[in-house]
């Protein structure tokens, strides 16, 4: 028996069920734009080595070209599609809006959706490789423009709207500590 | 310090538009982006994402020789995988007209006109295209096909002494020259004999080129990534001899081009497979096809000779620059036109020259000859500032020319040594003691640069047409490209301001060639040209409505065409400039070299709108950062071919290798544009190189010549500091 | 990229016989490489097996005061685990130095110790390698080498081992367990990844058909006090031209312990044995530091284009040796 090629496979995107057949073959990005019509997500290089096609899977973000579609399955993905709250932009994407963190835009969805999760991976406490010590002991590092950096290094912007996306990240960050520090008050 | 400057410096010349710009104010205020919502929502759609019914997918087949022939294409087994609808090359392609000289004044490159004869010029050479029903099967059915070739010995050694170098005429003449250069270098206090490279680079900008062709009602309707969509269907229509009306080429959302997005293998591919199928045919280029597809900048090697008085003054200057093209088309990388306009001295002399190797065509990237030409001739200033024992400002201060150095021309404006006041000023250059290597941070040297920047104002013909509709808005079409430069942003200003309306009820369609001719998104040109065919609608609707009661319900349109008006303009040197400086790090015990800061103040024209500008200019320093110390394309002497022809092996400056970069300007209205604009999508990139440079000789005591300052050149260098 | 058939293991003995019935068959696990070199054309499985979701996800204290690390475990939960930071810092920052925020949520514990070189040719299958194609030869040598190997190479292959991860685990003598169709063995750090000799298409020691189920770190004191530092041609996002990975346990001025080891020099991280002898027991100042240095690279081979990472690893190995003392003596 010849074994299978493809299989039928359920995608929760966007908090919506997707039942499709796809080729062992396709990655998550393709199945993405090329059959759920979400084109929001870019192809830059599909070897992850750019970072344009990050979305979110259970939270934490993903290149989705090298992710396959069918072990994808049962994941909860988050999209740049399923950011909004209806008119309202997601903090980031509105920070992103206002301060110019882009140019072309080709790589802005990605960077949008990775700075979702820099900012919660921050909140967790992780540490990055430009964080002086990273015992635990050390507490929690500030989220510096440096900090913020290196944690955006996955997502190359060729226009060079670094600058401006660093910006962004840090407004964004700041809203959402306040947020938090006014949920708790 | 004399500044030659012609008209007024305070207001744009043409009276009516004098007074339009002043009521509403748009033109200089911050605005985001229009299409910015879109663009951060996912929901702006780039070339390869439009849907169409019934698509089929091309993937393209390269050649892994470096010079041959075709032998076989054997497209028996391929034609039979699952999926697969065709496989085009050499021996079934149609036959392309290919004798022309297109919008840009240069006939096709080969490497586009796919499929025409069975020689293989270079590695990465396009060979086939295999299409299918689904992308993975025309990946893999491509990656399976089988080419055979009659392999010939290849020649891809690029070197500064090659006995076939030739003088090659570009965008300019290839070689300029006065005065006695061997006479006034001997007469001279202080010599600078110096030789620069710069390796190949790519412009990876973000999104891959991208066509989906089909035909619509008789007509070729191509959906597209590029910089100018009447440009691409020009070149389309003439290669498959079909009248101009026939073809329609739309582009709306570009992610990137820096010069690599005009007409490419990929969508004369794909018109050639929506003509074999009578299907719409996408073919995406992937990024590793990138590398030898859609152009590079050359790698050059310069050799500088300056002369000096005592006191620095210039009396001869030399710049000699090599680059290589491909067999099959020429090309020049003009690094030695920036002296034309930079320095003067009684013996000037540039000259571009070229080498032909069996290498993929190179062409047009971000800032071509300035970018490389500034490196070198900004680096070697400084080398004779530390000659001379002038301030690295002060020096190009006393060299400052009153007209242009090569044409005898007056400037249009040359706010040069105001952007190095206000520079030195912001960045605290004053009091900087010159000596290197006196800096130390533990294994850290710290070491400051500057170095000037220039970069043409042109403008092209372009026509535009602006509607007043019913409703009370406006809509403005113009075939337009925004590539991330935010010119959709920048023209709904102007047209806010020639038509006295707010910005939001503009209207802005760009991206279809129905539109009409327009000059494209290319050598800082794009929104001057298409802004001053916008105003020129936008103020002759204004008079005519003037006399109106009201506007009938298919609107009223006014089209205009600018090929007269810039046809009358006067011969000037029209130049924007720019001051840059950097602060460095470089780790003596490693050799890394990292930008601490960056400030650049430039004086680049009527500012349209600072928000984007700020990241055009920002933008071009970080590009600048990338070339000092990351880029570089390399190739393997045996295959011919790219060794890490990716992302991963191309290294372009990542978040973390970008610090506080800082971008300004000075007052600087073009008196000769009705808007006053010059153009700043190059500057910002030309002499930041430079800078970085002569940064890290002031942290090290050693000049690196070659880039990218890498650390094992820094290491290997040593020096007296290190 | 050929078509294969897809399989999800539930448990480890499943996962085991599902590739075993297939020679042409891999373990899929973050898939950040193997998808990759499936796409360019260097792997072409027949069938994939999808171990992510096996149950070895966990980080676990031994009884001995070590770790054990499950082969599921992600680069991202390895590296903010509370005990992995508090008792191996080293190689926290190891992993977090290496690729990006995305690719270390996706990839795995197992799969970064079987991911592939990033030379330039074994990733191009239009040129010969001799570890893609055997026999095929190695251009490297006489073409593009500024990237490879100074340490342990032969003429037959000079690429480096890309990991980041894999020298800190060096450094720290991991052990590394795994599955087959016979059940549960085990290979020290030392003896997982083979010497190149003339067969550098055989990179580890795993049998046929083995599945990494984990990894197990021994309690290291001195660990408590260690470092990894990268050195790469741009800020992130990039592989090593070199790394040291490094513990220094120092009483009254004397090296009583020094665990070194070094990235991006060699065919596989590369434990500094020659470097530690000359350390242990000698004063912690900058002269022994470098003597240790040259010691080890008295064994380099560099090729003309490589030379550079001599001097590179030696100011290295100088710097971090030097951090951690002052550490020390604070």
């Amino acid at each position: 028996m010849v074994p299978p090629t493809s299989s039928s496979v359920t995608l929760n995107i966007n908090g919506e069920k997707h039942t499709l057949s796809v080729d062992h073959r396709t990655s998550l990005l393709d199945a993405l734009r090329e059959r759920l019509d979400l084109t929001g997500t870019k192809k830059g290089c599909d070897q992850g080595q750019c970072g344009a096609c990050t979305v979110l899977v259970d939270g934490r973000r993903t290149v989705s070209c090298l992710q396959l579609a069918v072990a994808a399955e049962d994941r909860e993905i988050t999209t740049v599609e399923g950011l909004a709250e209806g008119e309202r932009l997601h903090p980031v994407q509105q920070a992103f809006l206002d301060l110019d963190g882009f140019q072309c835009g080709y790589c802005t969805p990605g960077q949008i959706c990775s700075a979702v999760a820099v900012i919660e991976e921050h909140a967790a406490g992780w540490p990055s490789a430009v964080t002086d010590d990273v015992r635990p002991e050390a507490g929690p590092p500030p989220l510096t423009p440096q900090e913020i950096r290196e944690r955006m290094s996955g997502n190359l912007c060729r226009c060079g709207a670094y600058v401006s996306i660093v910006e962004a990240v840090t407004r964004a960050a700041a809203e959402r500590t306040e947020a938090t520090e006014e949920a708790a008050a | 310090m004399t500044v030659t400057t012609t008209g007024t410096e305070t207001g744009p010349a043409h009276a009516t538009t004098a007074v339009t710009t002043t009521v509403t104010g748009a033109v200089g205020t911050a605005h985001t982006r229009v299409e910015g919502r879109d663009k951060v929502t996912g929901a702006a759609r780039y070339a390869g994402e439009i849907p169409f019914a019934d698509l089929a997918h091309g993937w393209l087949v390269l050649s892994t020789v470096a010079r041959g022939r075709i032998g076989t294409v054997e497209t028996g087994p391929v034609l039979a995988m699952p999926g697969v609808l065709t496989v085009l090359h050499h021996g079934n392609a149609p036959r392309l007209h290919l004798d022309y000289i297109g919008m840009l004044g240069t006939p096709p490159d080969p490497t586009a006109a796919v499929f025409q004869n069975d020689r293989v010029p270079h590695a990465g050479w396009p060979v086939a295209l295999v299409v299918a029903e689904t992308s993975e099967q025309a990946r893999e059915a491509a990656e399976a096909l089988v080419v055979t070739y009659e392999q010939e010995p290849h020649d891809i050694e690029f070197r500064g002494d090659r006995p076939d170098a030739f003088t090659l005429d570009g965008h300019m003449p290839a070689v300029t020259e006065k005065g006695d250069l061997d006479a006034e270098l001997a007469a001279s206090a202080h010599v600078v004999d110096v030789e620069y490279t710069t390796p190949e680079e790519h412009h990876a900008m973000m999104e891959p080129h991208a066509a989906t062709a089909r035909w619509d009602d008789g007509r070729l309707d191509v959906v597209d990534s590029n910089q100018g969509t009447t440009w691409v269907a020009d070149e389309l229509s003439r290669m498959f001899s079909l009248d101009a009306s026939a073809v329609r080429v739309r582009s709306e959302h570009v992610g990137g081009g820096f010069g690599s997005k005009g007409v490419r293998a990929h969508q004369v591919s794909a018109v050639m497979a929506a003509t074999a199928l009578r299907r719409p045919v996408r073919v995406v280029l992937t990024r590793r096809q990138m590398f030898s597809l859609t152009g590079y900048r050359s790698p050059t090697a310069q050799r500088i000779r300056l002369g000096a008085d005592a006191d620095g003054r210039l009396r001869a200057l030399e710049h000699r620059s090599l680059s290589q093209t491909s067999t099959v088309w020429d090309f020049v990388e003009p690094s030695a036109g920036v002296a034309r306009v930079m320095y003067d001295a009684p013996a000037h002399r540039t000259a571009n020259e070229a080498v032909r190797l069996d290498v993929p065509s190179p062409t047009w990237m971000r800032a071509p000859g300035e970018a490389p030409g500034a490196f070198a001739l900004e680096a070697a200033l400084d080398e004779l500032a530390e000659r001379c024992g002038v301030d690295p400002i002060e020096l190009r201060l006393r060299n400052e020319p009153e007209r242009g150095p090569v044409s005898g021309m007056p400037f249009s404006g040359h706010r040069l040594a105001a952007c190095f006041r206000e520079g030195a000023r912001r960045f605290g250059w004053a009091g900087r003691d010159p000596r290197p290597g006196l800096r130390r941070e533990g294994d850290l040297l710290i070491g400051t640069g500057t170095a000037a920047a220039s970069f043409p104002a042109g403008a092209g013909p372009s026509t535009a047409a602006v509607t007043a509709e019913a409703d009370g808005t406006f809509t403005v079409r113009i075939a337009a490209a925004d590539i991330g430069t935010g010119a959709r942003t920048a023209l709904t200003l102007v047209a806010a301001d020639a038509l006295r309306v707010a910005p939001a009820r503009i209207r802005m369609r760009i991206g279809d060639s129905d539109f009409g001719p327009a000059m494209i998104a290319g050598g800082s040109t794009g929104t001057r040209s298409w802004a001053w065919a916008i105003t020129v609608a936008a103020d002759e609707l204004r008079e005519r409505l003037a006399g109106e009661a009201g506007i009938p319900a298919e609107g009223v349109t006014v089209r205009s065409d600018t090929t007269a008006a810039l046809g009358a303009l006067a011969q000037k040197e029209r130049h924007s400039f720019g001051a840059q400086f950097a602060e460095v790090a470089v780790d003596v015990a490693t050799g890394e070299v990292r930008v601490r800061r960056m400030l650049g103040v430039f004086a680049a024209g009527r500012i349209v709108n600072p928000l984007t500008a700020r990241g055009q200019l920002v933008g071009g320093m970080v590009w600048g950062i990338s070339m000092a110390l990351h880029e570089e394309g390399i190739r393997d002497r045996v295959s011919g071919g790219h060794y890490g022809g990716d992302l991963a092996g191309y290294h372009i400056a990542t978040n973390a290798d970008v610090p506080v970069v800082e971008a300004d300007w000075v007052d600087d209205p073009d008196p000769d544009d009705p808007v006053g604009i010059k153009g700043i999508g190059e500057v910002g990139i030309v002499g930041a190189a430079a800078a970085i440079a002569n940064a890290v000789w002031h942290a090290t005591g050693v000049r690196h010549r070659n880039l990218p300052i890498r650390p094992d050149r820094v290491l290997t260098a040593g020096g007296p500091h290190v | 990229m050929r078509e294969f058939d897809y399989r999800r293991a539930d448990d480890v003995p499943g996962a085991v016989a599902l590739l075993d019935a297939d020679p042409d068959a891999r373990y899929l696990g973050g898939g950040t490489n193997l998808v990759d070199l499936m796409r360019t054309g260097v792997e072409r499985p027949a069938r994939l097996v999808d171990v992510r979701r096996l149950p070895l996800d966990r980080i676990e204290p031994t009884d001995d005061g070590g770790l054990r690390i499950g082969a599921t475990v992600t680069n991202s939960d390895l590296a903010a685990h509370p005990e992995v930071r508090r008792r191996y810092p080293a190689l926290t920052e190891a992993v977090l130095a290496g690729a990006s925020g995305q690719l270390r949520n996706m990839a795995t514990v197992g799969g970064n110790l079987l991911q592939r070189t990033r030379c330039g040719y074994f990733a191009d299958v239009t040129k010969p390698c001799n570890k893609r194609l055997p026999g095929s030869g190695c251009p490297a040598v006489e073409g593009e080498h500024h990237n490879h190997a100074v340490l342990g190479a032969t003429e037959h292959c000079v690429a480096v081992h890309p990991s980041d991860m894999g020298v800190a685990l060096a450094a720290f003598d991991a052990v590394v367990s795994y599955r087959t169709a016979d059940g549960p063995g085990e290979s020290a750090f030392a003896d997982f990844y083979l010497p190149v000799g003339d067969t550098p298409h055989r990179e580890t020691a795993l049998p046929q058909g083995a599945l990494v189920t984990g990894i197990t770190l021994p309690p290291v004191p001195s660990a408590a006090r260690s470092r990894y530092r990268k050195v790469r041609e741009r800020a992130s996002y990039a592989f090593a031209i070199g790394s040291v990975a490094a513990a220094l346990d120092v009483s009254n001025g004397v090296v009583r312990e020094a665990r070194l080891a070094l990235g991006a020099v060699a065919s596989r991280p590369w434990r500094a044995h020659a470097a530690e002898r000359v350390l242990n027991g000698a004063p912690a100042s900058a002269d022994y530091f470098a003597a240790a240095a040259d010691a080890e690279l008295a064994a380099a081979r560099p090729l003309p284009g490589n030379a550079y990472k001599v001097t590179l690893m030696r100011n290295l190995m100088v710097a971090v040796l030097s951090e951690l003392a002052e550490e020390a003596a604070r």
